[in-house]
């Protein structure tokens, strides 16, 4: 097969069940998806039906018991080894912050630099722009203990930011927070994914968040998670918060409602 | 606030001086012997007189260096053992169950045997004191480097690092405050390790002073002894939850202690 050159994430007949025999529970059906560089999706889809699931088998944290993943054209799993060349690309914000207690905040975002051995006044600066961006100013030397919980997960999107990568995997990001600054930072996230061309996956409850910030919504239905729709968002870049009042933004909300519930 | 302060000060001292002030009242009136029970003040002069001794010094530093070689051996020995069974199953499997019913023998017990082993020098009570504090360092550590959560585990997976970096900024992190506890608990244990060690045999050592004072009958002068071995003890616990305060200020035992004082 040759490899089209612009694909960045490739899901091939994906599967995942956890355990074996009576225990067995199957989180993963049959996933298939292309993702092209640049491209924003979003899976959307009631909760406990495998959306954290799918995302830490494209991030290589979990292997797929059928299918393949191909990330820019390399498999992400060599037999049973994860393959370091495959993920490096990847960014990944958890769930949870996943912040480290021993850690400033600013060490916490700068710590992938740290780890690729960028020299300690670099990773200070670069932390501490982005710290901005994220609205953290002023926290930077503090304990992510300080923090609320909202706050601690934007300093979790920050530490994935960083690196600037080339694949962005986000499992609800701003759950923890308030209508005003989600709005804010959906609308960094979205500048900073289609100024770099970052491929980016976005898992999340809220359908105009999906429908408002990507370029496709992949509404799953639960048990084992099975892509049940693929839906385009038809809408022109850049966009602004004034498209959520429109008509046409509206009726797609209602659409994917409808898709998510499964009436139709 | 400022009265809970006064309240947290004044209410441990009310009750230590009521103590002492009982314990005076008792031996005047019930007219126990100054052989068998001082009072306060009387062992107050002889910790005096004991301190104002030159050769004291030497006693109390021979059972501080045993002691403390003691538990440096069981920290080392502690955290490498703890660490690698948490790391590798098999070792757990295999050597666990082995080192449990070891702990299980009443290690004062061995005491006169490891006098028999090593001599009546400081060897044989290092010996002693390490195997009585080598248990809380490894059992902590063992479950210190095994508490590192899977969830962190894929932050440093997902970043590439390296296994040194994950041990350096995230392991070694995770299992400090845990096994430091193990620590504090475990220089407790080598100055009693010590203390038998001395009891036992040997002619130097404050253990040994205990002894000898009592051998004299010379009650106070003991009473001053045990007073010297609380303050040393106090001392080195000290020094750990010190250190504890300075590796790991993060921890939340920590904060609510700095919260406390
Ligand atoms: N390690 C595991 N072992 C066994 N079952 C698992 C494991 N991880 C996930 N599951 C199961 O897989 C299913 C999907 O879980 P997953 O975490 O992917 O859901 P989710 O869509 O992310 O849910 P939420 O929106 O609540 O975060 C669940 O039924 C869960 O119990
Ligand atoms: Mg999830």
């Amino acid at each position: 097969m040759k490899m089209d050159n612009d694909a960045d994430i490739r899901l091939s007949g994906v599967g995942k069940t956890f355990g074996r025999g009576e225990n067995a529970v199957r989180a993963i059906g049959d996933a298939t998806l292309d993702m092209k560089r640049g491209d924003f999706i979003s899976l959307l889809g009631p909760s406990g039906c495998g959306k954290t699931t799918l995302l830490r088998i494209i991030a290589g944290l979990e292997q797929p018991t059928e299918g393949e993943v191909l990330v820019r054209g390399r498999p992400v799993w060599n037999g049973e080894k994860r393959s370091a060349e495959a993920t490096r690309p990847i960014s990944m914000m958890f769930q949870e912050a996943r912040l480290f207690p021993w850690f400033t905040v600013a060490e916490n975002v700068a710590l992938p630099l740290r780890l690729r051995g960028v020299n300690r006044a670099e990773r200070e600066e670069r932390a501490f722009a982005l710290c901005e961006t994220v609205g953290l100013k002023g926290f930077e030397r503090m304990r992510p203990s300080a923090l609320s919980g909202g706050m601690r997960q934007r300093a979790s999107l920050a530490r994935a930011l960083i690196t600037g990568p080339q694949v962005l995997l986000l499992d609800e990001p701003f759950g923890a927070l308030d209508a005003m600054t989600r709005d804010t930072l959906n609308l960094e996230l979205m500048s900073v994914c289609q100024q770099a061309r970052v491929t980016t996956i976005l898992v999340t409850h809220s359908i105009t968040e999906a429908a408002f910030l990507s370029d496709r919504v992949v509404v799953l239905a639960p048990r084992p998670a099975r892509i049940t729709e693929v839906v385009e968002m038809p809408f022109e870049r850049p966009r602004s918060l004034d498209l959520q009042r429109r008509t046409e933004f509206q009726d797609m909300l209602v659409h994917l409602r409808a898709s998510l519930t499964g009436d139709h | 606030m400022a009265g809970d302060r006064f309240l947290r000060i004044a209410l441990p001292t009310a009750t230590v001086v009521v103590f002492l002030v009982l314990w005076t009242v008792y031996v005047r009136t019930a007219e126990v012997s100054a052989f068998i029970l001082p009072t306060p003040l009387e062992i107050v002069a002889a910790f005096v007189e004991l301190v104002g001794d030159p050769d004291i010094w030497h006693h109390a530093l021979v059972t501080v260096i045993e002691a403390v070689s003691g538990f440096l051996i069981a920290v080392a020995i502690g955290i490498t053992l703890g660490m690698a069974m948490a790391r590798i199953q098999v070792l757990e499997w295999a050597f666990k169950p082995f080192i449990v019913c070891l702990q299980l023998i009443p290690k004062i017990a061995l005491a006169p045997l490891f006098i028999l082993w090593f001599g009546f020098g400081l060897e044989s009570k290092i010996v002693i004191a390490a195997a009585l504090s080598f248990f809380p360092v490894f059992s902590n550590a063992l479950v210190a480097f095994r508490s590192v959560e899977p969830g962190d585990r894929d932050v440093f997976t997902m970043l590439q690092a390296t296994p040194f970096q994950r041990f350096v900024m995230l392991d070694l992190p995770t299992a400090l405050p845990v096994v430091l506890a193990g620590m504090e608990v475990a220089v407790v244990m080598s100055m009693i390790g010590a203390i038998v060690g001395e009891f036992i045999g040997g002619n130097e050592g404050l253990g040994y002073l205990a002894v000898a004072m009592l051998q004299e009958l010379r009650v106070p002068g003991l009473f001053a002894v045990i007073v010297l071995l609380t303050l040393i003890g106090l001392s080195l616990y000290t020094l750990i939850a010190q250190l504890r305060g300075w590796l790991t200020p993060w921890h939340t035992s920590v904060m609510q202690g700095n919260r406390d004082a």
